[in-house]
């Protein structure tokens, strides 16, 4: 029992770091309709700056995060700036394509300034484990603070969208962009305004991501990346809280399928579920179904 | 009629550039023409050049022909090589098949055709789906394909194969060891064969295009609703484009496969699926002819980039950027058609 305790709050803790990322996956798929491949790669530079800032300039931990915040937040401006904001009426395979050319460029840029060699990234986190029911329950400080920044998150944007001005010209721009623009909403301005969040909260996940996960390397974002995609996916794409939702349950199942089936196959399980409920819900959990009209 | 003049001209030029691509090569691999030879790292990249070009061509009939954006294709890539690779080295060794030729060409039938199995599999629940959601469910068959590929063990015992799950003691020598890959492969794969391949995809893929039914596949594409309405199976058709790509890819695998002594189910990566359908969109989705250049292009530019070093990728990354921004942003697109007057023609035509 406590062992599968241990295993479900891993789960969480490795969701919430999923559902972090998916949420600048599925905001910017909302607003911008495109699939931004390179999200994954923000993370890890995420993730380096705030390496670079408590090793090479001796910053404390939580300094050196709201740095990779601001290095990330003007990285997802100056990608949206010039790689996708000249293709904004092109066709989305394009956009895509762009993405993965950014991502390249990201990985690359990462490789040549930091080399190959994995980095041990030194946890941001200093504070004891949490020992529960007479110690046989270990929780790490890095899980408490990767749920709470992920409770955190959630409360801060479901706000920030749903009461705040430039939060409802984001969902009317995601809703219908010719629209908003007639009501005297500035759409390019909004479009950088949630790459900006996304690519913070990129920032975030990355150091929390590394911080549980030490070695960090270029390709340290691409994987997660994809799963966090899928978990924007699962949840319905477009949807904040179906990201929320879609991230925990992922990394969830991806931990007790690792712990109760199978270690090489945990990946795999993952999919199929996703598979699975697609094919049983085609819009994600929490999607919009839209209907087609002829 | 003179439509149908028009179209098979076209395809002519199509196999045309490849028959002289593949001349030139060989007169540049023989060295008769003094100052016009192959150098020995391009001559390595003929095969992959052949692969890639197959791959890409069959992600066209998917991508372009049939409209579904599929991120999984290197998964279909992987089951061809590893049956490939296992079929090829059962002969060989096992059967004791002598002429490398021949247990080449059963391993790429054999590819093919389970890579096709593999394709109606995925196929079914796959194309109920729609746009991005279709594009992720093929991604996450591409991992899953990869996940279990890693578990596989096949052995040799004598003309005997073995199979296991998850469990490398199984009697006999080792084929394929889990995430260590398929080991000691001989290297069957020639450029030749890999030549007929492109021949044989072109074949079936352009045949296909302008046949009854691929004119049914592209008026799904166009329209879906509107193909139902007038009487065309959709599901039918739209199976019959991704199982023949999902065949032609699996072709390619094995005979990349076959190619290499070592083969790992890492090779099949997302970034593999991806790289092909980069051919795909550069050369021009649902134009076969492009695909092939941008294939062969593409393959061949890393290495040329050699000189770059640790740039290379770099570079590669944002020539990307920068074709994509040219070809699809209006502002830059006038200008390069006020320097080429021809092809601004060209596209105001289209409009």
């Amino acid at each position: 029992m406590t062992l599968f305790l241990s295993y479900l709050i891993n789960g969480i803790s490795l969701g919430s770091v999923y559902a972090i990322i998916a949420l600048g996956y599925t905001m910017v798929y909302g607003i911008a309709k495109m699939l931004n491949f390179a999200h994954g790669d923000v993370i890890m530079i995420g993730a380096y700056v705030s390496f670079c800032a408590t090793q090479y300039l001796g910053l404390p931990p939580l300094v050196s995060v709201i740095f990779a915040m601001a290095a990330c937040t003007a990285l997802g401006i100056v990608i949206e700036g010039l790689a996708y904001k000249p293709l904004r009426q092109a066709p989305s395979l394009a956009v895509l394509i762009t993405a993965i050319g950014v991502s390249y460029f990201l990985q690359n840029t990462a490789l040549l300034i930091w080399g190959a060699n994995p980095k041990s990234f030194k946890s941001v986190v200093d504070f004891g484990a949490l020992s529960l029911m007479n110690g046989q329950l270990l929780i790490s400080s890095e899980t408490i603070v990767t749920i709470l920044a992920n409770i955190v998150i959630m409360i801060a944007l479901t706000t920030f969208t749903g009461k705040t001005k430039v939060g409802k010209a984001m969902r009317a721009v995601s809703e219908d962009k010719g629209a908003a623009e007639l009501m005297g909403i500035n759409v390019n301005a909004t479009i950088s305004m949630t790459f900006a969040i996304g690519s913070a909260l990129a920032a975030i996940a990355g150091v929390l991501l590394c911080s549980a996960y030490p070695t960090l390397q270029p390709t340290t974002g691409s994987m997660p990346g994809i799963k966090a995609f899928t978990a924007a996916v699962f949840g319905g794409i477009g949807s904040i809280p179906g990201a929320m939702v879609g991230g925990i349950l992922l990394g969830v199942i991806e931990i007790l399928g690792k712990a109760y089936v199978s270690t090489e196959l945990g990946d795999a399980f993952v999919f199929a579920v996703l598979i699975v409920v697609l094919l049983v819900k085609p819009s994600g959990l929490l999607g919009k179904t839209v209907r087609e009209k002829v | 009629m003179k439509k149908a003049n028009k179209k098979l001209s076209a395809n002519l030029i199509t196999y045309g550039i490849v028959i002289v691509a593949f001349i030139l090569c060989q007169i540049a691999i023989a060295g008769i023409i003094p100052g016009f030879k192959m150098t020995r790292s391009l001559k390595g990249q003929l095969i992959p050049i052949c692969v890639y070009v197959v791959m890409a061509v069959s992600l066209n009939l998917t991508v372009g022909i049939s409209g579904e954006l599929s991120l999984g294709h290197a998964g279909f890539m992987s089951v061809g090589a590893f049956s490939g690779v296992i079929m090829g080295m059962w002969l060989n060794k096992g059967m004791g098949v002598e002429n490398e030729l021949l247990c080449l060409l059963a391993a790429i039938v054999v590819g093919g055709i389970c890579a096709g199995i593999a394709g109606v599999i995925i196929g079914i629940p796959v194309l109920r789906l729609r746009g991005d959601y279709l594009a992720i469910v093929t991604l996450a068959f591409g991992e899953i394909i990869r996940n279990v590929l890693n578990c596989l063990y096949f052995s040799l015992d004598g003309s005997k194969l073995h199979v296991s799950f998850n469990n490398p003691s199984i009697p006999g020598k080792l084929l394929v060891n889990g995430p260590a890959g398929a080991t000691g492969v001989n290297k069957m794969a020639t450029f030749e064969v890999g030549f007929v391949l492109v021949l044989f995809t072109l074949f079936v893929v352009l045949n296909l295009i302008n046949s009854r039914s691929g004119r049914a596949i592209m008026a799904i594409r166009d329209s879906r609703i509107a193909a139902e309405s007038v009487g065309i199976n959709v599901t039918k058709y739209k199976m019959m484009a991704f199982v023949t790509s999902a065949f032609l890819a699996g072709m390619a695998g094995a005979l990349y496969g076959l190619n290499f002594s070592t083969v790992t189910a890492a090779k099949f990566k997302f970034d593999t699926s991806i790289l092909v359908l980069v051919f795909v969109v550069l050369g021009g989705i649902g134009n076969i002819r492009g695909s092939i250049i941008a294939a062969a292009l593409l393959t061949v530019l890393p290495e040329m980039l050699r000189a770059f070093s640790d740039y290379r990728m770099l570079i590669y990354a944002i020539v990307l950027i920068l074709v994509m921004l040219a070809t699809n942003n209006p502002t830059l697109k006038n200008a390069i058609g006020r320097i080429i007057p021809h092809k601004a023609k060209k596209e105001s035509d289209k409009a």
